[in-house]
């Protein structure tokens, strides 16, 4: 069976491709700690020699419209085109191309169906930077196929907490039911608090410390049924107006299982805390 | 209310590099021209079919055509959509890293939780 080499669970954040890739003499005062911390997040990626990616994120109204929205969806494809014009106007992402993996996409549709959860598919996604920050980040040379799985955490009505922890253990016994030789790592993004187009965006911290602060717990010592008594649909608005993105987090909590991250890192920024956290299932190589 | 339409303004001028700077320069033309002919364009259907029932409210159109950020989150407009939609307008006039979007959270600063509710 294929093997879970690394579960990484991590903030995405549009601004890092372009402060990373300014010249050294105009980048901003925390660019540099903020690279040293990506640079050795990679690390951990790099160490568990993954040939394929499972990477979970979040369409933000780009292909996925009110009009036909669902709650989970994983895309089928030979390729997925990525980012969009107004990603590149914003946050100045370039396009790229990504490979799929068509083989372990029907294989997580056909079990995740028969597992209990109605998945939609695509075969012509074109994924945004929830998927694409993370290839900048941990595996910029886009060498490695993917399984995109997107989430809805962006339009109510919304799933539960506890169903995104539920997904991400069926996502997890899936891959490790895979009958193949390929070492798979899971990777997610998501968000601490944080808000957008509200009066507490862009302050000089996340939008709720407090709330960042236990998140970071909560994640770093698995601890699953702490984060789901402390958090639902509706207390979620508190700490920021964005921060459903948490329950992606909750997913790869899911997918981690109760267990300390092997890695724990994060970075108080403007406007959100980042947060990085890997896990190996069976051990790492030092 | 007609929340999702609201919604579909912004989205569909948002994701259009010309319509953005018609909305920026002319907005309540705009926002006339859009509701005539856009507001009932189904966006994937056969080419042609439009829906029957789609119109803002009086309020909703004053608020799109006064590019009034704050009454459309007091009307509950997806807040990631009006962000993204005035920045592309309106970051160019401040210079400054972030001061606009600075400026677009100190005007909504007399809101307070719970916000208004933005389900469509």
């Amino acid at each position: 069976m294929a093997e879970l080499v690394a579960v990484l669970a991590t903030t995405h954040h549009p601004f890092y491709y372009r402060t990373s890739t300014l010249p050294e003499a105009e980048r901003p005062p925390f660019a540099a700690d903020w690279v040293a911390k990506v640079e050795a997040y990679r690390e951990t990626l790099e160490r568990a020699r993954p040939d394929v990616l499972v990477m979970v994120g979040s369409d933000h109204f780009h292909q996925i419209w009110l009009d036909n929205v669902p709650q989970f969806l994983v895309g089928k494809a030979p390729f997925y085109d990525a980012n969009f014009y107004n990603e590149e106007r914003e946050f100045g992402l370039p396009r790229l191309t990504l490979r799929g993996h068509e083989e372990l996409s029907a294989h997580i549709l056909r079990g995740g169906l028969d597992a209990g959860f109605d998945l939609a598919f695509s075969n012509e996604l074109r994924v945004d930077h929830s998927i694409t920050c993370p290839i900048f980040t941990v595996r910029p040379q886009n060498d490695l196929p993917i399984v995109p799985v997107y989430t809805n955490i962006f339009a109510p009505p919304m799933p539960q907490p506890k169903r995104f922890v539920e997904l991400g253990r069926t996502l997890r016994e899936l891959v490790e039911s895979w009958p193949s030789t390929q070492r798979v790592a899971m990777i997610g993004t998501g968000h601490l608090s944080l808000e957008l187009g509200g009066p507490r965006q862009f302050g000089p911290h996340g939008p709720d410390p407090e709330f960042d602060a236990k998140a970071v717990e909560w994640i770093a010592n698995g601890d699953i049924e702490g984060a789901l008594s402390e958090v639902s649909l509706e207390s979620l608005w508190e700490p920021g107006n964005a921060t459903h993105g948490f329950m992606d987090f909750m997913l790869m909590m899911g997918v981690a299982g109760e267990n300390k991250a092997d890695y724990a890192d994060n970075l108080d920024l403007f406007h959100t805390m980042e947060a990085y956290f890997t896990w190996y299932p069976s051990g790492v190589e030092t | 209310m007609s929340k999702y339409l609201v919604d579909k303004f912004l989205y569909t001028v948002d994701r259009d590099p010309e319509l953005v700077e018609r909305y920026r320069a002319e907005p309540r033309e705009c926002v006339t021209w859009w509701e005539r002919e856009r507001a009932c364009a189904a966006l994937n259907l056969h080419t042609g079919e439009r829906c029957t029932w789609l119109e803002f409210t009086d309020a909703e159109r004053e608020a799109l055509a006064n590019h009034d950020h704050v009454a459309l989150f007091e009307l509950g407009a997806h807040p990631f959509l009006t962000l993204t939609l005035f920045i592309a307008m309106f970051e160019r006039d401040h210079p400054e890293p972030l001061t606009y979007q600075r400026g677009y959270a100190a005007a909504l600063a007399h809101e307070s939780l719970p916000y208004p509710d933005i389900s469509t």
